[in-house]
């Protein structure tokens, strides 16, 4: 009883290891896939990202940084600046907003739990572009919330929320909030309800018991929540198009504007490939000091 | 009697359609080690949560030094509870674990790392306190959950079904370490089990339950000795019952035929205060205090009943013998195997038990 098994005895039983090291054939479909439409454009992209808009729009293949160059023009950086802002914002909100819904599902009898889960994905069945139509319905000057607001009495004039910031992160919690309670609820319903009990029985007051035993150990669920609100927020356009009005442009409206009106298909790759990358490396740098690989705190 | 530790009066909780206990009233001294025995159902959990106080009460009132607990929420009661599953954070090391209680009462920070010694020295885990509960063996993770609790001071330790999860040699080691902690530390221990075994092994007092129910309160030999119900005596280790009717009663003895005897026999046995003659009765008799014999002689006994071996079972210590008493009685004797010289009895052969009146108890209905 005194000694536990090191890690390192059971690979070395395992004589399965090499077998499961090579890729399977079944996984050959998927990668032609990858391949053909994910890989090859994003080269593609690549390439273009270091060619000239010709005259008439069109890609012309003389080399330049110039795109890159562009990239960090104060106006673009200020684009940038304010896409990863309303995204961190969108995300804390989800979290804020998520976690006792997560927290409530996981803790239903089974039955409820299915039910809870299918209302939380009930929103998918409708297409997005619809849905955030009906916000506009709700937030537009003469719409659903004014309307209530000025029949309550509560408001003299029309509050004007749409075409703002704070209607893009409406929009963009509404619209990924379910992205930060499926992860959620999947790491609550794991944690045994016994280290709750427990915590509560050693003196944690309930905030204690929160921070100190639900979140570390629900962690996992946090870091995925985090991960899938953020990257489809900061690059978001549909939402910041039809609710942020012209004055508020996220990243996602920039590349399309300039693949789509301006014609600079290699400035556009350009922002695309930054952003790619900034998220990229953002993320890597989240999971290495959150992550499930990250070394656990030490207790004290 | 010093003043006690946990008092229930006349404590019901339901649950849904069940009442899972049922006006349970307990009194629980300074310092004892006191089981709650009974099977699964029998509201002994109930009452360990509404002692820690993750349930309250319905109705009756719980006291903890004299003070109720009623609304007081677990993290301010004076209690710990030991989980049946130890409920260890898996993020925390045995130190961090241990530490958890002091930090949350901020206690400070250099008391913290000598109690947590302290506490490890006491479970006997030194050397272990930067390991992960991954990391540990079943029987450490026990005690890591003991070290936890304890290291607190609590005015009563709860331990739910703590020795549940080992397997048969650490737990036999671990009752009797149990034991020896309590009586070192001089904490009120409570502990809920199923198994009777562990209850009579560690307790100064157990209380069993069936049903919601108190049956009986009382220590290990008087719960053993005197069973006051047929539950208590069938739950609390093996016992050889008979069911009959009172025909004599000679001051703390009585006669009681049955039935199932063969004609012309009957059993001299304890009897129960108040115990009235032509009252239906039941005798109970522990397998143990059966002799056997291959004469029809008393010999200094009371009782003596004929029957025939139908299995003989040798595992070790003693011999299991299942005797036939008549085509519906069936009764266990075992019998310690002393060594060579030992008279044995093979299947299908006849045999004489022989017993003391006192070592029987008589239950009236």
């Amino acid at each position: 009883m005194n000694s536990p098994t090191r890690p390192s005895d059971r690979s070395e039983c395992s004589g399965e290891a090499p077998a499961s090291r090579r890729p399977s054939r079944l996984l050959l479909p998927a990668l032609v896939w990858l391949g053909l439409c994910l890989v090859l454009p994003l080269f593609l992209m690549l390439a273009i990202s270091f060619a000239s808009r010709g005259t008439y729009g069109g890609v012309v293949w003389t080399l330049t940084l110039a795109n890159y160059a562009n990239v960090v023009d104060p106006l673009y950086v200020r684009i940038f600046a304010r896409s990863v802002g309303l995204a961190t914002l969108t995300t804390l909100l989800c979290l804020a907003l998520g976690f006792p819904i997560a927290y409530y599902i996981a803790r239903l009898p089974p039955r409820l739990q299915g039910i809870w889960l299918l209302l939380v994905m009930i929103p998918f069945w409708t297409n997005f572009l619809v849905r955030t139509y009906a916000w506009i319905f709700i937030l537009r000057a003469e719409g659903l919330l004014n309307t209530v607001l000025a029949g309550l009495g509560l408001i003299g004039s029309p509050v004007d929320v749409l075409y703002s910031e704070t209607a893009i992160v409406i929009g963009l919690v509404y619209g990924y909030l379910p992205f930060m309670i499926l992860p959620l609820y999947a790491a609550v319903e794991r944690l045994p309800v016994a280290l709750v009990e427990a915590a509560w029985d050693l003196y944690a007051s309930r905030w204690a018991v929160f921070w100190r035993v639900i979140v570390p150990l629900t962690k996992p669920g946090l870091v995925a929540g985090a991960i899938l609100v953020f990257i489809p927020s900061v690059g978001a356009f549909i939402t910041p198009d039809l609710m942020g009005g012209a004055r508020t442009m996220m990243i996602g409206n920039l590349i399309q504007h300039e693949f789509l009106v301006a014609r600079d298909w290699p400035f556009g790759s350009a922002i695309g490939l930054v952003l790619m990358a900034s998220v990229l490396l953002g993320v890597v740098t989240y999971l290495r000091a959150e992550g499930p690989g990250a070394r656990p705190a030490a207790g004290g | 009697m010093a003043e006690p530790s946990v008092e229930l009066r006349e404590v019901s909780k339901r649950h849904g359609d069940t009442l899972a206990v049922d006006r349970l009233s307990l009194t629980i001294r300074r310092g004892e080690f006191f089981s709650i025995l009974g099977p699964s159902g029998s509201g002994k959990t109930t009452t360990l949560r509404m002692l820690a106080g993750f349930e309250s009460p319905d109705a009756g009132d719980i006291l903890i030094d004299g003070r109720s607990v009623r609304g007081v929420p677990p993290n301010r009661r004076p209690v710990n509870l030991v989980f049946q599953t130890y409920a260890l954070f898996p993020h925390l090391t045995v130190a961090g674990n241990i530490a958890f209680g002091l930090e949350m009462r901020r206690v400070p920070r250099a008391d913290i790392a000598a109690r947590v010694q302290e506490a490890l020295d006491m479970v006997r885990l030194q050397g272990k306190q930067d390991r992960l509960p991954a990391q540990l063996s079943g029987g450490e993770q026990q005690r890591v959950a003991l070290a936890r609790a304890l290291v607190n001071r609590p005015a009563v330790l709860l331990l739910d079904e703590p020795l549940g999860a080992l397997d048969q040699q650490l737990r036999a080691d671990m009752q009797v370490e149990l034991k020896t902690i309590q009586e070192r530390v001089g904490l009120t221990f409570i502990c809920v089990t199923h198994h009777q075994e562990e209850a009579l092994t560690m307790s100064d007092r157990v209380a069993v339950m069936q049903q919601g129910r108190l049956l009986q309160v009382g220590s290990p030999r008087d719960i053993y000795e005197a069973p006051q119900s047929a539950f208590v005596a069938g739950f609390i280790g093996i016992s050889n019952s008979l069911a009959g009717r009172i025909e004599t009663v000679n001051g703390a003895r009585c006669t009681v035929r049955a039935a199932d005897l063969p004609s012309g026999f009957s059993v001299v046995a304890r009897c129960p205060v108040g115990a009235g003659v032509g009252a239906q009765a039941t005798v109970v008799l522990r397998p143990e205090r059966i002799h056997l014999s291959a004469d029809v002689q008393l010999n200094g006994y009371d009782n003596v009943l004929p029957a025939r071996v139908s299995k003989a079972i040798y595992n070790g210590s003693e011999t299991q013998y299942v005797l036939a008493l008549s085509d519906r009685l069936s009764w266990q004797v075992r019998v310690p195997n002393i060594g060579n010289g030992q008279q044995r009895f093979q299947p299908g052969t006849p045999v004489f038990l022989r017993w003391h009146a006192d070592e029987a108890v008589v239950l009236s209905e």
